[in-house]
């Protein structure tokens, strides 16, 4: 942390209007969807909407393949999750505290599901059910899924282990706890709301995850592929808008939970 | 050690002792799930992908003919292919380029000037975006960018037409309209993977410590002076790490340019499409290949500027 007493020049007036514009530049086109979503017009994109209207609330809420698309959604969202929650607290446990050979390559090889293209993932992960004829199935998609969740289940976990005070659990062993009980009662507690964060990015990522899922989900429809088939053929488009609204609201919820968990964990953490 | 005192002690306290003496087995024990998983289910999963690219597709029955051969990496070489791939490139070069551009500033006004709330608004600002909706981000700018939309509506308030009209009918980046241009799939591809520039350049100005800067001013530097030879050269990590995301989510994505876009082909629509429509996976493996070596390239190059101390 700097300190705060350092005197700060004034930012220039165009540093200001280029932070302004660009903040701009990320948040109007969302908010352009929620002015959508009430629009009356249901033939085109127009704008201005001609007017406004909240009828489309009820259209959308009544159609039954929006609601098995969030159904399926939500299912592999939890199973990925689940599956990235264990899977990612045991590599940052072991990869936290510990030096050893090949570390490097395993964090490496954590983040590869990320870091090479969604593209490269899929086709990999389809060559290999196709190689050994794994038909398409709700766990093909969760095995792809969970893949690159536990990344974002590691970050977290991690940086809140190292900022962990080993002072900490040598005087929970001093004082006679053995290392289950310190886990219970000392590590987790410190964990626990990076772990939730964790938890709650996964969720999102799973949950909006479209070009993996394109090739391990065979006919069936998450909710992205749903929003995909939308975009590329507009079938109703007042249904799309409302649905977008709806995803918009779902993600900013763990989004904004998740953000607060860490900063609130790390502020306790640190004292 | 005196357990054997403790002959009362709990199944728990004994494992807990041997776990606590043979670290190497808790260490163990911690890495065998994420490693059977990762080994055998995504490391099998790339090979798998490694080794259909040796095999090919038999033109007549649309069937696979398991024999090793060369043949999909030689049809990379042709010379519609290479067109794909200097085009991803291209695009994927200009993305970073702008979204850097584009992105330092926020960054670099955030990491220096803003503080409290200013800040966490601004933080919380730029990570929104990032973990929302790919897709609803993307149907945003169909939205933005169709016919009747919300641009091409300023730019008749503006009686910009003419400035419109001009920049479309440009032979490479121009189009029908902006929705069915590669200049809308080019604002499409910044606008997503802005906010994944900005931070990693914001935590790498934030850590340039306050000393180093002082210096520079009691050295008498003028504050434009300090901002070019220091601070600049400090934040190249973070612009380098930055760049990695824009650079290889460019080169990956095919669903932007399928949405948006003319009719012109990238890396990823050309994977996509010769394992799904053709039923050509060998090919398509193969063709998958060329983003992870020229991913690998880039990464080399920008470890070499420090990107990864930078992450």
């Amino acid at each position: 942390m700097r300190s705060e007493t350092y005197p700060l020049p004034r930012a220039s007036r165009s540093l200001k209007i280029a932070t302004l514009g660009g903040v701009l530049f990320l948040h109007v086109p969302l908010a352009l969807i929620i002015l959508y979503a009430f629009s009356s017009e249901d033939k085109s994109y127009v704008f201005p909407p001609p007017s406004l209207t909240t009828q489309w609330f009820a259209v959308a809420l009544a159609r039954d393949d929006v609601w098995s698309a969030v159904a399926l959604s939500v299912q592999v969202a939890l199973w990925s999750t689940g599956i990235a929650l264990i899977l990612g607290t045991f590599a940052a446990g072991a990869l936290a505290r510990f030096r050893f050979f090949g570390r490097d390559a395993i964090s490496l090889l954590l983040i590869l599901p990320i870091a090479l293209p969604g593209v490269v993932t899929g086709i990999a992960l389809r060559s290999a059910y196709h190689a050994a004829d794994i038909p398409f199935s709700f766990w093909t998609i969760v095995i792809g899924h969970a893949t690159f969740c536990v990344v974002v289940v590691y970050n977290n976990a991690v940086a809140r282990l190292r900022r962990l005070s080993p002072s900490l659990l040598e005087a929970s062993m001093d004082l006679g706890a053995n290392a289950f009980q310190t886990f219970y009662h000392v590590i987790l507690p410190q964990l626990g709301s990076a772990l939730l964060a964790g938890a709650l990015l996964a969720f999102a990522l799973s949950f909006d995850e479209v070009i993996v899922t394109t090739f391990t989900a065979g006919q069936q429809t998450t909710l992205p592929i749903w929003m995909l088939q939308e975009l590329i053929r507009p079938r109703q488009r007042p249904v799309t808008n409302v649905v977008a609204v709806f995803i918009i609201a779902l993600t900013f919820v763990p989004i904004i939970a998740a953000y607060w968990l860490t900063q609130a964990g790390d502020d306790n953490a640190r004292t | 050690m005196q357990l054997g005192h403790r002959s009362a002690a709990s199944f728990g306290d004994r494992l807990s002792a041997v776990l606590f003496q043979r670290q190497s087995m808790l260490l163990l024990i911690l890495l065998i799930p994420p490693l059977l998983w990762f080994g055998v289910i995504y490391l099998g999963s790339l090979f798998s992908l490694l080794a259909q690219s040796f095999f090919r597709l038999d033109d007549f029955s649309g069937t696979i003919v398991y024999e090793v051969g060369l043949q999909n990496f030689v049809a990379l070489f042709e010379p519609a292919n290479l067109d794909v791939i200097r085009r991803s490139v291209t695009m994927a070069t200009m993305v970073t380029l702008t979204s850097v551009v584009i992105g330092f500033p926020i960054a670099y006004f955030m990491a220096r000037y803003a503080r409290g709330s200013t800040k966490a608004i601004l933080y919380v600002a730029v990570m929104l975006p990032l973990w929302s909706s790919y897709l609803v981000r993307l149907y945003a700018w169909k939205l933005l960018l169709a016919k009747e939309g919300a641009i091409a509506w300023l730019v008749t308030q503006c009686h910009l037409e003419w400035l419109l009209e001009s920049i479309l009918s440009t032979p490479v980046i121009g189009g029908n309209s902006l929705s069915f241009s590669s200049l809308g799939t080019f604002m499409v591809f910044v606008y997503m993977w802005l906010p994944f520039v900005i931070l990693p350049i914001q935590a790498s100005i934030e850590r340039i410590p306050a000393s180093v800067l002082e210096a520079s001013a009691d050295l008498g530097a003028p504050p434009r002076r300090t901002f070019w030879t220091v601070i600049l050269p400090l934040a190249m990590p973070g612009v380098a790490a930055g760049s990695i995301f824009s650079f290889s989510l460019t080169l990956g994505d095919y669903i932007i340019p399928q949405v948006v876009g003319n009719s012109t082909l990238y890396i990823g629509q050309v994977v996509y499409r010769q394992q799904g429509l053709a039923g050509n996976l060998p090919f398509a493996a193969a063709f998958s290949i060329a983003p992870i070596l020229i991913i690998a390239i880039y990464l080399w190059l920008a470890k070499k500027r420090g990107a990864f101390d930078a992450l």
